[in-house]
């Protein structure tokens, strides 16, 4: 799942940065544009931090000091 | 008309012949909401909020999501300047969109006049770690350790060397650029992209020197060695859509 962010005609992954921290932001009247969308920024980054960790963990002692 | 309404972009010239046939989330219709020169760009909502904010919290809902808002700012971006909207920004209905349009009416206004004629390129400076590891312990534990000490070293000098680059690059892209901006670098995994991603950029470059300025990002990275380069775009200026008086955090 994770590598087919970056082999779109246009990649995904850079759609997401510029639609999820670029753009303008206003407060929508169903306010899911700063509060949720953080959320889903929130979630995105546990799932980075979560890929870099298991990478971590099998690449063994060659981790940087 | 009274169903919530979510917002793609804000232009001026948006022609409606050009949005014809256009859609947007879940295939709704895209069409204009006027004020004065001003238009908004949005079609019908999803009409279930908690359905919509739980897509949006899922990878591959919210990456459906994401590239219907982006195909309507960047077909709508080819033929006129707009100021995009960040992802899922959605009014109860008609009149409510026509009421932010009064009320930040100056500043859409200056955005646009600072927008136009202009195109947003990403710039992604990579450095690829081509050592390879150290083998399983050698002869003793102790040699074993040297060796990875030493890695270390040369890694660390690596990254001061690689740091410096990227500044070199960004400086002398940024003197060329109308401004520039910077998102945070992306994750291998995510991207699945080789190498560490040192620099995630976007500059904002006149139209007219669109080709100009990638030749030259090429050539910068050319000179540095420890760096590869990715350029993307043209895209709609959504890492430049701050304003003075805007409620961004």
């Amino acid at each position: 799942m994770t590598n087919a962010l970056g082999e779109r005609n246009v990649a995904l992954i850079d759609i997401l940065d510029r639609l999820l921290e670029g753009g303008v932001v206003l407060t929508g009247d169903l306010t899911l544009a700063i509060a949720d969308v953080d959320l889903v920024r929130i979630s995105l980054r546990a799932l980075i931090c979560s890929v870099e960790a298991d990478r971590e963990g099998t690449t063994g002692t060659g981790g940087r000091p | 008309m009274t169903a919530p309404r979510y917002v793609y972009a804000i232009g001026r010239a948006v022609d409606p012949t050009d949005l014809a046939g256009l859609v947007g989330i879940d295939g709704a219709e895209v069409h204009r909401i006027s004020h004065r020169d001003l238009v908004a760009v949005v079609s019908v909502a999803p009409a279930d909020e908690a359905a919509l904010r739980s897509r949006l919290e899922r990878l591959d809902e919210l990456a459906v999501l994401a590239e219907a808002h982006h195909a309507v700012v960047a077909l709508i971006a080819t033929q006129t300047v707009v100021v995009p909207f960040r992802l899922a920004t959605i009014y109860r209905d008609e009149d409510r969109v026509r009421e932010v349009l009064r009320q930040r009416y100056e500043e859409f206004e200056a955005l646009l006049d600072r927008l136009a004629g202009t195109v947003e390129i990403g710039i992604k400076l990579y450095v690829e770690d081509r050592q390879p590891a150290p083998a399983a312990p050698s002869t003793s534990g102790r040699a074993y350790l040297q060796q990875l000490s030493q890695r270390h070293r040369r890694r660390d000098e690596k990254w001061q060397h690689a740091a410096a680059a990227v500044e070199r690059v960004d400086t002398a892209l940024g003197a060329y650029a109308i401004d520039r901006s910077r998102h945070r670098p992306q994750a291998a995994q995510l991207s699945g992209a080789a190498g560490d991603n040192v620099l995630n950029a976007a500059y904002l470059v006149p139209a007219g020197r669109l080709i100009e300025f990638t030749d030259l990002a090429q050539r910068l990275a050319r000179d540095e060695p420890a760096l590869r380069v990715e350029v993307t775009g043209p895209w709609a200026p959504y890492s430049f859509t701050e304003s003075d008086h805007g409620d961004r955090p």
